[in-house]
């Protein structure tokens, strides 16, 4: 039996999607920017950013419909919790895409090679990007081992962040003439890996949401 | 010790199996709601408490009932007795056609007594705690039924604490009641849990969640879950909870 909550519910997870899709854009078009020291795109993505924080707003005030309408309970309730929290960390990583776009915004010229090639930084945004539409696919699926997934997916972002200071700093001392770009490539790659953590955070959600289990602040029982 | 217990229980009316094995505690001060849909047996399970299944024909009861450890359904126990100590409120409020003084009297004068002052201070008291008698207190001589519907409510409420029982059962008491009478007696329950164990059937789910510590949800005359509210209505550890509360029935 398909209740009207039921149908409120399924629209609350494809906004979700959505929100989650438009995330992956700005953040795919930001690095984009960054990597070329592309202006126009950086500003592009600067716009879009509106869009981000409308589609948040939106689905907040969905979240709080469904609450006052509707008083759910249990794996509903749990549901609509996790989306109105999902939908918070998404907006968050619109807003490092934004900074990176800002970043991008003022360069005049791309990095090095020498330094963009170990850095890896298109890469390192195609996993996260997959991380995203992993997370987006476990919401709507219900589904806790995808999510599970995340975590370990994570740990491989921690390791590229270290390697990345490691080769910041050594590009530093050879080159100090460029100390103020150099801060903010290791602001990017900050950025970056607060949005590895972002995606593990939505990963939490989605197993409180399903197993009523709170992993918060809980490694060991990931 | 439970304050209230039933041990495999199991009820028949004629051929009917209305409560089928069902074991429970209540712990003493605890607020316990039973939620179910209709014909499920949780108004035939609040029943037992005070024996007033006994009155319907062909009804036949097996296992064990006990108030504060002692068995209500063996030979030696008296009905009276147990009403006295466990009072009842029934759905639709059913004052008498008194007045508001005698409608909460009433308990006191059938049990023999009729010392005056103790009457009066029993009144007093009894509508306080039903948080009645601010508003009743200069027309206790008039008539309980041109009272409205909530405060009706209060006074059976009033009229069930005056004989100090130590059990209060419910049988939907608000559903016939407005939204701000409903939540003036949501708070008088939360008030009387510190004095009784009250037991309270209810249709209204988001009721049942405010008012109670537990939850026991029955189903075709099972107890399915047993549990605390917060863990019920968030948790639920059977599907048929979990399809009942979110309204997926059936």
């Amino acid at each position: 039996m398909t209740t009207h909550l039921d149908t409120e519910l399924d629209r609350l997870k494809n906004e979700i999607e959505e929100m989650g899709s438009l995330v992956r854009n700005q953040l795919g078009k930001s690095i984009d920017a960054f990597i070329g020291a592309k202006k126009e795109l950086a500003k592009e993505v600067l716009f879009q950013e509106r869009r981000v924080n409308a589609e948040e707003l939106k689905i907040d005030r969905d979240c709080e419909n469904i609450m006052v309408l509707f008083n759910p309970v249990a794996i509903d309730l749990r549901l609509v919790f996790a989306a109105f929290k999902i939908n918070s960390h998404l907006e968050r990583m619109g807003d490092h895409a934004k900074g990176i776009a800002a970043y991008a915004s003022k360069l005049t010229k791309p990095y090095a090679a020498e330094l963009l090639t170990p850095l890896q930084l298109r890469e390192i945004v195609d996993h996260i990007d997959d991380m995203i539409a992993s997370n987006l696919r476990a919401f709507k699926d219900a589904d806790t081992s995808s999510a599970r997934e995340i975590f370990r997916h994570d740990d491989r972002l921690d390791e590229w962040n270290k390697k990345a200071i490691t080769v910041i700093g050594d590009y530093i001392r050879n080159h100090t003439d460029e100390v103020e770009g150099m801060l903010n490539l290791a602001s990017v790659v900050r950025k970056m890996e607060r949005i590895g953590d972002l995606n593990k955070n939505i990963a939490e959600e989605i197993i409180f949401y399903v197993e009523a289990n709170v992993l918060k602040h809980e490694k060991e029982k990931i | 010790m439970y304050k209230v217990e039933t041990r495999d229980v199991n009820l028949f009316y004629g051929n009917t199996h209305a409560l089928k094995n069902v074991t429970m505690g209540i712990l003493e001060y605890q607020v316990v709601a039973m939620i179910g849909p209709s014909g499920c047996g949780k108004s035939t399970y609040l029943r037992l408490f005070n024996r007033m299944n006994d009155m319907i024909d062909g009804v036949r009861i097996e296992g064990e009932v006990l108030l504060s450890g002692k068995d209500i359904y063996n030979g030696g126990t008296r009905v009276e007795e147990i009403r006295k100590k466990v009072g009842m409120v029934f759905q639709k409020p059913n004052p008498f056609p008194k007045t508001i003084f005698e409608n909460v009297a009433y308990g006191l004068r059938i049990n023999g007594i009729s010392n005056k002052k103790f009457i009066e201070e029993t009144v007093e008291r009894s509508l306080k705690q039903a948080a009645l008698w601010d508003e009743v207190k200069d027309e206790l001589k008039k008539s309980a039924l041109a009272l409205s519907g909530g405060q009706q409510q209060r006074l059976c409420i009033a009229r069930a604490l005056a004989v100090e029982p130590s059990v209060i059962l419910m049988d939907e008491p608000a559903s016939a009641l407005d939204p701000i009478s409903s939540a003036k007696i949501e708070e008088l329950i939360w008030e009387l849990k510190k004095k009784y164990t009250i037991i309270i059937v209810t249709h209204n789910m988001q009721q049942a969640a405010r008012v109670s510590d537990k939850t026991a949800f029955f189903y075709l005359g099972e107890l399915i879950e047993f549990n605390d509210t917060k863990e019920l209505f968030m948790n639920p550890k059977h599907e048929r909870t979990q399809n009942y509360i979110t309204g997926r029935f059936g």
